[in-house]
């Protein structure tokens, strides 16, 4: 560690300078991580509300359901049913007995759940942890700089997300309960207080995503900002490690998603609140529901992409570490992603296929939809191409990498059934879609996310992970994560709608009986998993195995840096001599060349 | 997998059944050819004393090859389907000269029927209203005019393999010719509020004997 003696001289901050209101773009990134971990747990839960009422419909919850006894005669035998008599006795109407009498989960507040559910996952989960956290950690460290460019936008985007959190916390108690027009927020479902019944809900859930919205133009900013200008010496566009490329790109996108849905949400709350009707068709004329849908997906279809990208990326890092061996096809990877980057744009009405747009239309978006399969298809064959006469280490971020990649296959696939116009009329609004959703964004990008913790927790936080519980937890959040999303296929392909609260009101849907039961039984074992992930990564904050400067011996810059990494980060800023993935080059006596070690000198191992 | 499906009672649908059935197939071999090289490579890669990974860079040519294989197959997929999707969806392909017509509007939580009656106009004093229950005669083309009165709604068969969204103030239509009479159940498939759920509706295809007897109830002149 002599070159980095000197790293920061700086004064001592004060706690709140350090913790809090951070400037480092390093705690910043651990903010956001937690917030993300936080906020996993709040959307994981309200699904396993919704799980339980979909295997048992009608049925108490446990734990907080009344008993039978009280159910039939009103005869209160557990303490749960003293409660429940408690809250019907009460003149108020208690936020309970609104939405869920006696633990039974109400229709309305059934909508609420997975509106929730999927809103907190996608806007307060994924992309906080892939783009918040590890874009903030990585970026500066991973390009050989000191900082963001904006430090203190940086810290502004960590407290807009914050302060979305917390206006999207209120709007569970709020009279008329939160949103519930799905996270896609279909007009007029949503425009109009009148079919709901959700009053200040849905606006807080519009204003929230307004708030996060200003967060994340602010962080992208800033990244695009940093990657371009403040590279070290020698680290060319093309030497950069490919996460720092998917973030760029994942900024850029971001840059220019967000404001449309941020110009849809404004509209959306003039009428709510202003009378507008950009989203009603009324005999007059006026607005029209399908502009919103158009809007929406003009955004979120890129905005799905946002939340794979950053996992390709952290795949990509994974999978040349642990075979060894460089990436294959450095460039025809940066290419894929940029042209998944354009392509993105013109597919958006392949959600709306469906929807009475035109159908033309419909050809037209059916033939992008399958050209974007190309270049996932290119990925997904080079990621084997990485590992072809590689020399394979199942350590845990590999695992997580593999699972990743087997994962993405089988999102991608089921995503050709879909962008198919036919087909996709009978499995659109079915839970195909669902399957398909959590097999690119759970089995794809939280997979990364679990890799991507594993590997830069002894960067971060100076320890190891326990690996055994990471192993652990690996395994059993692998095959729950099937055994749940798996069958939701063949619910699809029997048509089974998505977004009901309960299919045995459906003659063609009773067969499903017992899978459904089967997929809840595997997601709540899936909740618990994540529960190790979580008591693993705290622990190991204060307890974990002291960790060495570049444990996996990993070329990339962030390793040069010492361990904890100071303010500022390195000594002297590193020389780019080399792309970042030279494993195993022929007469060399490592396996590994860093980026910033000079030419004709031999690596030594990490100290 | 695909046992699963619903049984099929449309004239479109096997075609909708075959290119599912076609993309099943694909899909599964793409799938065991990606997961056995993945395993092949794992077991036959993976780290031993003494051996070193090979340092490779890639292949220009592995990539245009891939490249180019995986667009023919999904452009091939596409260029498939287009008959098949504008067969069901398109109005200038619709078979013409209905043998019924039905305006079907979605309002929260039911499905509106309304029969032209003897007529064939809309909006006059011989329409019939039903609520939820849907009459048709089998082998017949029936056009349906979808609309709806408040929010959207989806109108599903899945035994017709049919779907399309209803919206207020905009009048779609689409079209089946039932092949076998029986009983189906028309669930809405678009969020609609808090009786999405059960939202539901049916479709009744009777014999041509059954329905002209239908027919003779309802309007006896
Ligand atoms: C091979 C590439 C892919 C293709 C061809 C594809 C195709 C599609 C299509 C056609 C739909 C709409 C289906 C419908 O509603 O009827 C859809 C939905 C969706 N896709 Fe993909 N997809 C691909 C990859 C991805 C990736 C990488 C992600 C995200 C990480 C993703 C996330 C989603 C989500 C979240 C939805 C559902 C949105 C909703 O209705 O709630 N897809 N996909
Ligand atoms: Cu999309
Ligand atoms: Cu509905």
């Amino acid at each position: 560690m002599h070159d980095n003696e000197h790293a920061s001289h700086h004064h001592e901050e004060s706690f709140i300078r350090k913790y809090i209101f951070s400037l480092d773009h390093k705690m910043i990134g651990k903010q956001f991580l937690i917030y993300g971990l936080i906020m996993f747990f709040v959307g994981g839960g309200l699904a396993l509300l919704f799980r339980w009422q979909l295997a048992y419909p009608e049925k108490p919850l446990p734990v907080i359901g009344a008993s039978p006894q009280y159910l039939e005669e009103g005869e209160v035998v557990t303490g749960v049913d003293k409660m429940w008599e408690r809250i019907y006795e009460s003149e108020k109407e208690e936020w309970l007995e609104v939405n869920m009498p006696n633990g039974v989960i109400e229709p309305a507040f059934y909508n609420m759940l997975f509106t929730m559910h999927a809103t907190i996952m996608v806007f307060f989960v994924v992309v906080p942890i892939l783009v918040g956290a590890f874009g903030n950690f990585l970026i500066p460290l991973m390009i050989g700089t000191r900082d963001m460019a904006f430090p203190v936008l940086n810290m502004l985007s960590f407290w807009l997300a914050v302060v979305a959190a917390i206006v999207m916390a209120i709007g569970f108690f709020v009279p008329g309960g939160h949103a519930a027009a799905g996270w896609t927020g279909y007009a007029p479902l949503s425009s109009d207080p009148q079919w709901t019944g959700v009053d200040w809900g849905q606006n807080l859930w519009a204003i929230s995503l307004l708030i996060q919205g200003f967060s994340s133009l602010v962080g992208s900013i800033n990244y695009i900002t940093t990657i371009i200008n403040m590279r070290a010496p020698g680290m060319t566009f093309f030497r950069m490690p490919l996460v720092i490329w998917s973030l760029f790109i994942v900024a850029i996108l971001l840059l220019l998603a967000f404001p449309v849905l941020s110009s849809a949400l404004a509209l959306l709350i003039f009428d709510r609140l202003a009378g507008t009707t950009f989203f009603t068709a009324t005999a007059e004329g006026g607005g029209d529901p399908l502009l919103w849908q158009h809007l929406f997906w003009f955004f979120g279809h890129p905005e799905v992409y946002i939340l794979i990208l950053p996992g390709m990326g952290i795949a990509s890092e994974l999978i040349p570490v642990f075979s060894r061996k460089p990436v294959f096809g450095y460039r025809s990877m940066v290419y894929a992603m940029i042209a998944i980057a354009f392509l993105g744009w013109i597919v958006w009405g392949h959600h709306m296929f469906q929807s009475g747009m035109r159908p033309a239309l419909g050809s037209a978006f059916m033939t992008t939809t399958m050209l974007i399969a190309v270049p996932s298809a290119i990925k997904t064959f080079n990621w084997l191409g990485t590992m072809f006469r590689g020399s394979i280490r199942f350590t845990t971020p590999m695992l997580h990498a593999i699972a990743f990649v087997s994962m993405f296959v089988i999102g991608g696939l089921s995503g050709i059934y879909m962008a198919n116009t036919p087909v996709d009329i009978f499995i659109h609004d079915t839970y195909y879609i669902v399957a398909h959703i959590h097999y690119v964004v759970f089995g794809g990008s939280l997979f990364a996310i679990f890799g991507g913790i594993v590997f830069w927790f002894p960067k971060m936080y100076g320890r190891y992970m326990n690996d055994t519980l990471s192993k652990i937890h690996f395994w059993l959040t692998f095959a729950a994560f099937n055994c749940t999303f798996f069958p939701m296929h063949i619910l699809g392909v029997g048509g089974h709608m998505r977004r009901i609260s309960n299919p045995m009101q459906y003659e063609f849907l009773q067969t499903f009986e017992g899978m459904n039961i089967f997929i809840t039984m595997s997601a709540f074992t899936l909740g618990f998993a994540q529960l190790i992930l979580v008591f693993n990564f705290f622990w190991s904050i204060y307890r974990g195995k002291v960790a060495e400067k570049n444990p996996w011996h990993v070329n990339t810059l962030e390793w040069e840096a010492p361990t904890p990494v100071p303010h500022g980060n390195f000594g002297q800023i590193p020389t780019v001599y080399r792309g970042p993935y030279e494993y195993s080059v022929p007469g060399e006596e490592a396996d590994w060349i860093p980026q910033a070690q000079p030419e004709h000198v031999p690596a030594t191992s990490g100290d | 997998m695909l046992q699963w499906l619903p049984e099929n009672v449309s004239t479109f649908g096997q075609g909708v059944d075959n290119l599912f059935t076609l993309i099943y197939w694909i899909t599964v071999v793409v799938f065991i050819a990606v997961m056995a090289t993945l395993i092949t490579f794992l077991i036959k890669y993976r780290h031993r004393e003494g051996h070193r990974a090979e340092y490779i860079e890639g292949s220009t040519t592995l990539e245009i090859v891939w490249t180019a294989a995986t667009t023919l197959i999904v452009f091939g997929l596409a260029m498939l389907s287009l008959p098949q999707w504008n067969k069901i969806k398109s109005p200038t392909d619709f078979p013409e000269n209905p043998d019924v017509v039905v305006q079907v509007s979605g309002k929260q939580f039911n499905w509106d029927m309304t029969y032209p009656g003897p007529d064939n106009e809309l909006g006059t004093d011989d329409d019939l209203e039903l609520e939820n229950e849907l009459h048709v005669p089998v082998d017949a083309v029936v056009h349906i005019r979808l609309t709806a009165e408040d929010v959207i709604h989806s109108f599903f068969v899945p035994q017709l393999r049919l779907k399309q969204d209803a919206l207020p103030n905009r009048f779609i239509d689409v079209w089946f010719k039932a092949i076998k009479a029986g009983r189906y159940e028309i669930p809405c498939a678009e969020l609609c509020g808090f009786g999405h759920s059960g939202m539901l509706g049916y479709l009744n295809v009777h014999t041509q004997a059954d329905y002209d007897a239908w027919v003779k109830e309802r309007w006896p002149q």
